[in-house]
């Protein structure tokens, strides 16, 4: 059967690595090279890379940085970051990516969507969406989480995945950069309502922390985590033994 | 020399960059005569059947693959570039194949039970049908690797090398005389798809 997929992300700006809690303050860590490599070669089952601030600054995606990461890593590449026409499609995915990742793109513009999963295959776009809690209320945030959208969430979720999106990565503003665990509540109510994969993401402090996320939610299908990884507090090779040893199903 | 056929079906910067890094030698093209020199020949693809038959058949490739695998020049398929080499494909329609292997590409809409998610993709472990399939002799039984496909290939008895199981066993790998083939893709499969790329090489 199928394994349980743990993936590093490598948020990238300016051609470096880094990692912020709650999206701010972010600190330089290596190069994305380096670290695609080292994760490829040490048990990723797959790799995130997200040029973090190209929504932001309303530019495309750096394809060089990109193309040399794709070249070193023999994993599947998740593409995002600025990820706004068909055209931002095409560029990376002839960089090497696998799949790609939309976001802000997609909040101006869901037909961007229908249009890419027509074109590439719904296996090819992965809708990635900030959400946070504001009132009680799952709101879906844009520009890397910067700007309240006032959407709800899990319709929003919902709503991508009938156009066409294949994946959901799910980010927790709320639990991001604060290793106290995923956001299992939240987690939980888009588990409920699409029939994709799901990737946790935010909040991972611990191998304890995978443990309990596959445990409590055999329907999420991967955890995302960054800066646990790049600082060396969890080896991911270590971790996927562990979650061996607890009856979760993983690639050794 | 490997030659990776171009005939505009899929993206073929990772198989090219994972052949370089097993240290051979590689090229992509979509000229007969360019691929006539190298000594073994993969068949990449990934997107619809139909589309894929139809730019094979335009671009005359479909001929050149027939001949050289007659030739007995070791050839690959891969993902879609596998499904080809079979007879035929209910992908929306019904689609002629390459016919070089016996078997047909079937949809896993409606075969698989309800709950598994189509398509099939992510890390899978092998069931060697073939242990001794010249591909396999650098991994073993139960090693993972990536899948992405939602049809599949069946009666296809006489060539099967792996199975992975997904609600049933689906064909993942075949192995006949000079003919072999993938369903997963070794070039996004870590170190045993690259073990896999070597041991084709070396075939």
């Amino acid at each position: 059967m199928i394994t349980k997929r743990i993936i590093p992300c490598l948020d990238v700006r300016n051609g470096r690595v880094v990692k912020g809690v709650n999206f701010e303050g972010l600190s330089d860590v290596s190069s994305p090279v380096e670290l695609g490599k080292y994760y490829s070669d040490n048990g990723a089952d797959e790799l995130v890379f997200y040029d973090i601030t190209a929504s932001a600054e309303g530019r495309a995606l750096f394809t060089d940085i990109l193309t040399e990461v794709a070249k070193t890593i023999f994993i599947p590449l998740t593409v995002g970051g600025g990820i706004n026409t068909l055209e931002d499609f095409d560029r990376v995915l002839k960089c090497g990516a696998d799949k790609v990742s939309v976001n802000s793109g997609a909040i101006r513009n869901p037909d961007l969507i229908t249009q890419a999963a027509k074109k590439y295959g719904d296996q090819c776009v992965v809708l990635s969406a900030d959400v946070k809690r504001v009132n009680g209320v799952y709101r879906v945030f844009a520009k890397g989480g910067r700007e309240n959208t006032g959407m709800e969430a899990i319709r929003w979720i919902k709503s991508c995945v009938e156009r066409g999106a294949g994946e959901v990565v799910l980010n927790s503003i709320d639990t991001d950069g604060v290793k106290g665990g995923f956001d299992l509540e939240m987690l939980d109510a888009v588990c409920n309502v699409v029939n994709v994969p799901v990737i946790a993401s935010g909040g991972a402090g611990c191998k304890e922390d995978f443990i309990t996320l596959f445990n409590t939610l055999p329907k999420v299908d991967a955890g995302l985590a960054a800066s646990i990884f790049h600082f060396g507090e969890v080896e991911i090779a270590d971790l996927k033994k562990t979650l061996q040893e607890n009856g979760i199903n993983v690639r050794l | 020399m490997i030659g990776i056929i171009d005939y505009g079906c899929g993206n073929l910067f990772s198989l090219k960059s994972s052949f370089e890094a097993i240290g051979e030698e590689v090229f992509v093209s979509g000229d007969a005569a360019k691929l006539q020199k190298a000594d073994r020949l993969v068949l990449p693809g990934v997107g619809a059947f139909g589309d894929a038959a139809h730019k094979l058949k335009t671009s005359g490739l479909d001929r050149f693959v027939k001949e050289q695998a007659a030739s007995g020049k070791p050839l690959m398929g891969i993902c879609l570039g596998m499904q080809m080499l079979f007879e035929k494909s209910y992908e929306y329609g019904v689609h002629e194949g390459l016919g070089l292997l016996k078997g047909q590409v079937v949809p896993m809409e409606g075969v698989l039970s309800a709950d598994l998610k189509i398509p099939h993709i992510g890390w899978n472990g092998l069931h060697l049908m073939q242990p001794d399939c010249p591909l396999f002799k650098n991994i073993g039984e139960g090693d993972h690797v990536y899948f992405v496909h939602s049809f599949y290939a069946e009666g296809c008895k006489e060539s099967l090398a792996a199975t992975a199981e997904y609600g049933r066993e689906l064909t993942a790998a075949v192995a006949k005389g000079n003919i072999f083939g993938c369903q997963f893709h070794p070039e996004k499969s870590g170190k045993i798809g690259l073990a896999i790329l070597k041991a084709f090489s070396e075939v």
